[in-house]
């Protein structure tokens, strides 16, 4: 197991961790202004990668294909938010799981009937084509860019929060609803830009992901429930705590999965190692996440009270 | 003396940089009602609070006969005998009156865990809640559910409940709320009443049915209680009429 | 008519025709319409399960599939070592339906008991996710297990038996199903009428006025939850001997989502809501499965409008609010 190894899993794991970043910010952004869980976020992700994977396939242009990936996931989060999400505020969360339950049933068919049902395929840009040499180790340099593309939204959501008239809206709103109906804010319109930028996060790491795995219909979910347990462990309703968390993340799953099954093989024989190892790393977020549950039952960051 | 039934001993707690209770002591002794009254923001909430077990202490004890309850939950305490109503009505809304008290008597008697009897044919147990709603003089409301019930017939069956508890002592957070007159009279004469049974520490906006009822007084500001005495000597306390009756009646 | 009459009559009509159907489908011969009823009644189960926890204690579990998933593992794994001679953990296998029954509602309560006493120190959005994480973290767990089949799952090639019948036949197998179909539901409406219900619904509508009488939530809660998912997990392991198979599948989220909308769909908390949710899902996939590939998109809409315009379910429908004085 050489040094080199370990970077490049480690840097793997940096880098899925901020995309569960870009999943997670929309997530508790939506919760922590309007209150609502919203299980169709994946679908949004599932959405950013089919129009990137389909819009770059007709104009052989990666970049048309995430802008186009990126506008189609705000155009429909937008969209979705006027039409349902905004019924389901004053609902209780069942309700709010239910409804956004149906939207995931409804949009994976739709991308279905209008994608068929096999998997799309994304070619990673020329540009970013190769890997590129970080002294011990060559690394992937699509994958490098998707750390910078990661980070750089990262301080890019932390400037509109902190620095925008659009931010100070947001944040009276996770804090104090009627305070920015007093200042005269247009909520209705807030939420639905708040909806969609969540949306716009998801469908542009929907669209960077789906040139290193295939688009497919389904894929939203899975990376939903991990961006779930990233915030439950980050804290709800806290960016900050979303980029922590993911992080963690992203970094104890890759970590797990390369290191536990080597650890066991030291005691035990390689297939049963193999074996235990993967089965063990599957769960370790979650026990990861129990573990915080128990100490911070309002996860790292909590960002109320 | 005899000890008091409740006996708070330097309470405080802060939140952040605001000390909404600070180095509280209050005693309650049998047979008496003692009143807290304060201008708004004075900490009465955050003291309740602190009282029924919704909050944890910085510091200080909260005894009940004697025994330290500091460190129960809201529902132990509740069982060791702290019989709490609500400021604003916090009833089971769709429970009807009559099974708001079965649950009481059900929880005082400590027996929630039972899966299969039907608690419809629990006679004693609806006899027993009969009984209370007719003391209040719900009776004919039975069966009414309780967010059908009137503002004021809801205020009597937070009583009922709490009467159903049979409590060391009742900690009732302002019942007069939105009664009229008549109302709040009626509830005067049941208090006076009902201190007998167990001594009642009452929070209270209303200051006429105060003066009437309370047989001492404390006075809170800013998380400090600052006078406790009887009526008359609040009333001539000069420090209370500046920071607080002065506010009032002037 | 009254509602509650309305309630009771509807519960007998739903009762009758699940009986009715699979019996003239036996005399007919026709053994893919028994099958489906007795898929109905497994569901029925489960989803009876689920409705302690969330139609009687508000709780919005969205990872009741890992309680179903436990089961069908005891059934599978039992039957697995049987047909084996094999031993596990020191136990031979068995192919008896009521050992294996037993057993998969003591694991799956020991299970429902670990995930509980976490989740339940949160509540709302937090309980939401968290028990939707456990589920997947069982899920990803049988993935990635190769002893019991990993992702391909474990064949049972011989149904397990229950004593006096032929579980090799549909309709004795329906009549298995049933039977135990309506013991859960007897139980269920014994617990909601019993102290225990009073407390636990009371614990949904205000757990603060609850806590101020002395009742403790959180221990009527876990044992809430933890009677929840033994009954979802002998759904399981039902399901796993009407399939003769079971695999990760049976853990994933949509399971989870799918018992919650049998729920929705029936009518929350109510006694046969599970049943006729069960009915209306299961008639809806075989009917619009047969019309189109698309039907997930009109249970989608259909669904959405229940949620946003007919929030009692069915019986909701029928007979009105839910009667709890």
């Amino acid at each position: 197991m050489s040094l080199a190894l370990v970077l490049e899993q480690l840097l793997n794991g940096v880098q899925f961790g901020l995309m569960l970043f870009l999943m997670s910010a929309g997530l508790t952004l939506v919760f922590g202004v309007m209150g609502l869980i919203n299980l169709a976020h994946g679908s949004l992700y599932m959405i950013g990668a089919f129009l990137c994977a389909a819009v770059a396939g007709a104009t052989g242009n990666f970049w048309l294909g995430l802008m186009a990936g990126i506008a189609a996931a705000a155009a429909a989060g937008a969209l979705i938010e006027m039409i349902v999400i905004r019924r389901l505020y004053a609902r209780d969360h069942l309700d709010q799981v239910l409804a956004t339950f149906a939207l995931i049933l409804i949009l994976s068919e739709g991308v279905r009937m209008v994608f068929g049902p096999f998997p799309l395929y994304l070619n990673v840009p020329d540009s970013l084509r190769g890997t590129v040499s970080l002294g011990v180790v060559d690394y992937s340099l699509y994958r490098l860019a998707l750390i910078g593309f990661g980070l750089a939204v990262a301080v890019g959501l932390w400037a509109l929060i902190a620095k925008t008239r659009l931010g100070i809206q947001i944040r009276a709103g996770s804090t104090d609803r009627e305070m920015i109906a007093a200042l005269g804010v247009n909520i209705r319109a807030l939420y639905t830009i708040v909806f969609a930028l969540g949306a716009a996060l998801a469908g542009l790491a929907g669209a960077l992901v789906g040139a290193i795995q295939s688009v497919q219909v389904g894929m939203g979910e899975p990376v939903l429930i991990v961006a779930f347990v990233v915030i439950v462990i980050g804290g709800i309703g806290s960016i900050k705590g979303a980029m922590v968390g993911a992080l963690l993340v992203g970094v104890i799953d890759t970590m797990g999965r390369f290191l536990l099954p080597r650890i066991f093989a030291t005691f035990m024989d390689t297939s049963q190692a193999m074996g235990v190892g993967a089965a063990l790393a599957s769960m370790l977020i979650y026990l990861l996440m129990a573990l915080v549950l128990i100490f911070r039952p309002k996860g790292l960051f909590p960002a109320h009270g | 003396m005899a000890d008091p039934v409740l006996d708070l001993r330097g309470l405080s707690k802060s939140f952040g940089a605001l000390k909404a209770t600070d180095d509280v002591s209050l005693t309650l002794y049998k047979g008496e009602i003692h009143a807290l009254i304060g201008p708004n923001g004075a900490g009465k909430s955050t003291l309740m609070g602190l009282i029924s077990g919704k909050t944890a202490p910085d510091a200080g004890q909260v005894m009940l006969n004697g025994a330290d309850i500091t460190t129960l939950s809201v529902a132990r305490r509740a069982r060791a005998g702290l019989g709490r109503s609500f400021q604003v009505s916090s009833l089971i809304p769709d429970y009807s009156a009559l099974r708001n008290v079965m649950l009481a008597l059900q929880a005082r008697q400590g027996h929630s865990y039972r899966f299969l009897r039907p608690v419809n044919h629990d006679a004693p147990l609806r006899d027993g809640a009969r009984a209370l709603l007719a003391r209040v003089g719900l009776a004919p409301r039975a069966s009414v559910e309780a967010a059908m019930l009137s503002h004021g017939e809801r205020r009597l069956l937070e009583i009922a409940v709490a009467l159903a508890l049979a409590p060391k002592c009742f900690l009732l957070d302002e019942p007069m709320a939105g009664l009229g007159a008549e109302g709040t009279a009626r509830l005067v004469t049941f208090l006076r009443a009902l201190k007998q049974e167990a001594p009642i520490l009452l929070i209270e906006h209303d200051m006429d049915a105060v003066f009437q009822l309370a047989d001492r007084i404390s006075v809170l500001v800013y998380g400090r209680i600052i006078a406790t005495g009887s009526a008359a000597e609040i009333r001539a306390n000069p420090q209370v009429r500046a920071v607080y009756l002065g506010e009032e009646t002037a | 008519m009254d509602n509650l009459r309305k309630e009771w009559l509807l519960n007998a009509l739903l009762a009758g025709a699940l009986f009715a159907v699979p019996l003239w489908a036996w005399m007919a011969n026709e053994p893919f319409i028994i099958t489906l009823a007795t898929r109905i009644a497994i569901l029925a189960i489960a989803a009876v399960g689920l409705n302690i926890a969330l139609g009687l204690g508000g709780m919005v579990s969205f990872g009741h599939a890992l309680y179903l998933g436990v089961g069908g593992y005891v059934a599978g794994i039992a039957a697995y070592h049987a047909f084996n001679g094999t031993t596990v953990m020191g136990l031979p296998g068995t192919n008896q339906m009521l050992p294996i029954w037993g057993v998969a509602m003591v694991v799956s309560g020991l299970v429902a008991g670990i995930v509980g006493a976490l989740s339940l120190r949160t509540s709302g959005i937090f309980f939401i996710m968290i028990t939707l994480a456990f589920a997947q973290m069982g899920f990803f767990f049988t993935l990635s297990w190769p002893a019991y089949g990993g992702e391909d799952g474990l064949p049972i090639f011989m149904r397990n038996q229950f004593p006096g019948l032929n579980t090799a036949r549909p309709w004795e197998l329906f009549l298995v199903a049933y039977g135990v179909l309506l013991v859960t539901l007897a139980l269920f409406a014994m617990l909601r009428a019993a102290r225990f219900g009073a407390a636990l619904m009371a614990i949904r509508q205000n757990p603060d006025r609850a806590a101020a009488i002395g009742i403790s939530p959180f221990g009527i809660k876990l044992v809430a939850f933890v009677l929840s998912g033994m009954i979802t997990g002998l759904a399981g392991a039902m399901m796993a001997d009407l399939t003769r198979f079971v695999s990760p599948a049976m853990m994933a989220w949509t399971m989870s989502g799918e018992l919650i909308v049998i729920i929705i769909l029936g009518g929350v908390g109510r006694l046969f809501g599970p049943v006729a949710g069960a009915a209306i899902l299961v008639g809806f996939e075989v009917f619009f499965g047969g019309l189109t590939e698309h039907w997930k998109l009109w249970l989608g809409l259909v669904l959405l409008a229940v949620v946003l315009f007919a929030r009692g379910g069915l019986i909701g429908l029928i007979a009105g609010r839910a009667q709890n004085g």
